[in-house]
C-alpha cells in the first residue's frame, strides 16, 4: 500500500506576469518500504514536490495522502502532530542544532512530541548505536565529520518508528564513500519498512532507489522500469 | 582490459597453470570479464613466443601445463602498468554523436532524446549499484569494477544534464512545455544490438 500519494499536484507561485509553475499535474506513490529517486535540474520542481509532500507547504491543487489521510482535510495542529510523529525529514546542511549533543538532537523529536526525556534519550541512544554512533552520542555537531553529522541527522529523521522519510540532497556535500554510507543507511530504513524519497540531482545517489522519477520544468516526464534481477544483469554483462 | 598484462600479473606472483591462470583472472575482476580458455592459452602462446613468459618444459600440453615469468616479462609488466592508456584524443562516442545528429533533425525534440538516453543509464547504474548493497558480501575486486563502471556511467548522465541545460538556455524563452514521453513496454534488453 502506499504511505505517501501526490494525486494531480501543481503549485503555482506568484500571479499574472510573474506566475511560475513549479510543479504541474505531479502524481506519485511511495509505498511503504521503498526508496523513491526524484530527480532533475535545479528549478524542476524537486524540493517543491519533496515539501509539499511532507506537508511543509499546500499546493495550489491537488491532494496528499500520508498513510491514506488526506492533508486537506487535517488542521494546522494536526499536520504539525503527523509531521513530528510520521515523518522524518533529511537536508544537504544537515540542519542539526548546534547546541545540543548528538543524542539530544536525536531526542528531540520525541521529546517534542511528549516522550519523557529519559524515555527519549533511551531511544534516540539506541538508533545512533544502529547507526554506528554511539561513541559519538555526546559529542556537538561541530566536533563530528560531515559524514557523522549526516548519519546524526538522518538518526533523527527516523527516531521513534517514523513512517516517511523525506530526503533533499541528502549527500550534497559530502564525498562518495560518505554519500555511500548515507544511501546504505536510508535504504535500511526502508528494508525496515520505512518509504522514502530522495529528491537529488546526482544520479549516483539516485541509483540506491528502487524507482527513479525524473523531474522537468515541474512535471514528471519519465521513470525507470523495474530492475531486472541481479544475476540476470550480471549475466549480460560480458555481452555489453 | 589487456588479458596479456593480466595473465603477466598473476604469473609475476609465482608459476602457475593455464586454468589455474583462467580461474583467478575471473576472480580477480569481480567476475565481471569471463574469459575462455581458448583465450588463455592464444595468449599464453603469445607471450612464450615474445620470450615473456616460459612454460615448464617437463609438463606436457593442455590445462595442468605450468608457466613462469622472465625478466623480459616482469620488465614489461612494470613498464605497462605505469603507462597511462592514451585519453589524448576524444574517443568516438556513440551517445555524443546520437544527440549532435538529433539536434540537427527536423521534428525530432532533442530533449527527449536525451531523456531516453539519461533513463538507460540510470537503469543500468541502478543494475550496479543493486550489486553493491550487500556490504558483507562485496569482494573488493568486485567492489572496484562496479564503482569504475558507476563512475563511468555517471559521467555520460553529467554530459547529457549538461548538453539538456545548454540546449535549453540556447532555446530561450520559446521552448514549449515538456510532455511525458511514453514508456517502451518492455525493457531494452541489456547489452542487446541497436
Amino acid at each position: 500500500m502506499s504511505y505517501l500519494e501526490l494525486r494531480d499536484i501543481s503549485k503555482v507561485y506568484g500571479e499574472g506576469a510573474t506566475e511560475v509553475h513549479a510543479l504541474q499535474r505531479v502524481d506519485l506513490s511511495v509505498e511503504s518500504g521503498s526508496l523513491v529517486a526524484v530527480m532533475g535540474a535545479s528549478g524542476s520542481g524537486k524540493s517543491t514536490l519533496l515539501t509539499i509532500a511532507g506537508s511543509l507547504e499546500d499546493p495550489t491543487s491537488g491532494e496528499v495522502y500520508v498513510g491514506g489521510r488526506p492533508l486537506s482535510s487535517l488542521s494546522r495542529n494536526a499536520k504539525a502532530k503527523l509531521r513530528r510523529q510520521s515523518i522524518g525529514y533529511v537536508f544537504q546542511d544537515y540542519n542539526l542544532l548546534a547546541g545540543l549533543s548528538a543524542l539530544e538532537n536525536v531526542s528531540l523529536p520525541l521529546e517534542l512530541d511528549g516522550v519523557p526525556a529519559r524515555k527519549a534519550q533511551g531511544t534516540a541512544l539506541e538508533t545512533l548505536d544502529e547507526f554506528g554512533l554511539k561513541d559519538r552520542a555526546s559529542h556537538y555537531p561541530d566536533q563530528l565529520s560531515g559524514g557523522e553529522r549526516q548519519r546524526v541527522a538522518i538518526a533523527r529523521a527516523v527516531v521513534g518508528g517514523r513512517q516517511l522519510l523525506l530526503a533533499d540532497e541528502p549527500s550534497g556535500a559530502l564525498d562518495s564513500t560518505n554519500a555511500e554510507s548515507v544511501m546504505r543507511l536510508i535504504l535500511a530504513a526502508c528494508h525496515r519498512g520505512l518509504a522514502a524519497v530522495v529528491v537529488t540531482h546526482d544520479a549516483q545517489l539516485a541509483s540506491w532507489a528502487d524507482r527513479v522519477i525524473f523531474l522537468r520544468d515541474g512535471r514528471i516526464v519519465d521513470q525507470t522500469l523495474p530492475l531486472d534481477s541481479p544475476e540476470a544483469f550480471l549475466a549480460d554483462v560480458p555481452n555489453r | 582490459m589487456s588479458v596479456r598484462h593480466a595473465l603477466l600479473a598473476l604469473l609475476s606472483e609465482g608459476p602457475k597453470y593455464g586454468l589455474q591462470l583462467r580461474q583467478e583472472f575471473e576472480s580477480r575482476t569481480g567476475e565481471v570479464w569471463p574469459l575462455n580458455v581458448g583465450q588463455v592459452y592464444t595468449t599464453l602462446q603469445r607471450l612464450e613466443r615474445d620470450g615473456l613468459v616460459e612454460s615448464d618444459d617437463t609438463s606436457e600440453e593442455g590445462p595442468q601445463k605450468g608457466f613462469h615469468i622472465t625478466q623480459e616479462g616482469a620488465d614489461e609488466l612494470a613498464l605497462w602498468l605505469r603507462t597511462p592508456p592514451d585519453f589524448s584524443s576524444p574517443p568516438r562516442d556513440e551517445l555524443v554523436i546520437k544527440v549532435l545528429v538529433a539536434l540537427g533533425l527536423p521534428g525530432v525534440d532533442v530533449h527527449e532524446v536525451v531523456q531516453v538516453h539519461r533513463r538507460y543509464l540510470v537503469e543500468l547504474m541502478q543494475q550496479w549499484t543493486r550489486l553493491k548493497e550487500d556490504e558483507t558480501r562485496l569482494d573488493i575486486n568486485f567492489a572496484l569494477v562496479v564503482d569504475a563502471e558507476l563512475f563511468r556511467l555517471d559521467s555520460l548522465i553529467r554530459w547529457l544534464d549538461t548538453a539538456d541545460g545548454r540546449l535549453k538556455r540556447a532555446a530561450g524563452e520559446d521552448a514549449p512545455a515538456p510532455q511525458s514521453f511514453p514508456l517502451p513496454k518492455a525493457r531494452r534488453r541489456v547489452g542487446a544490438p541497436e
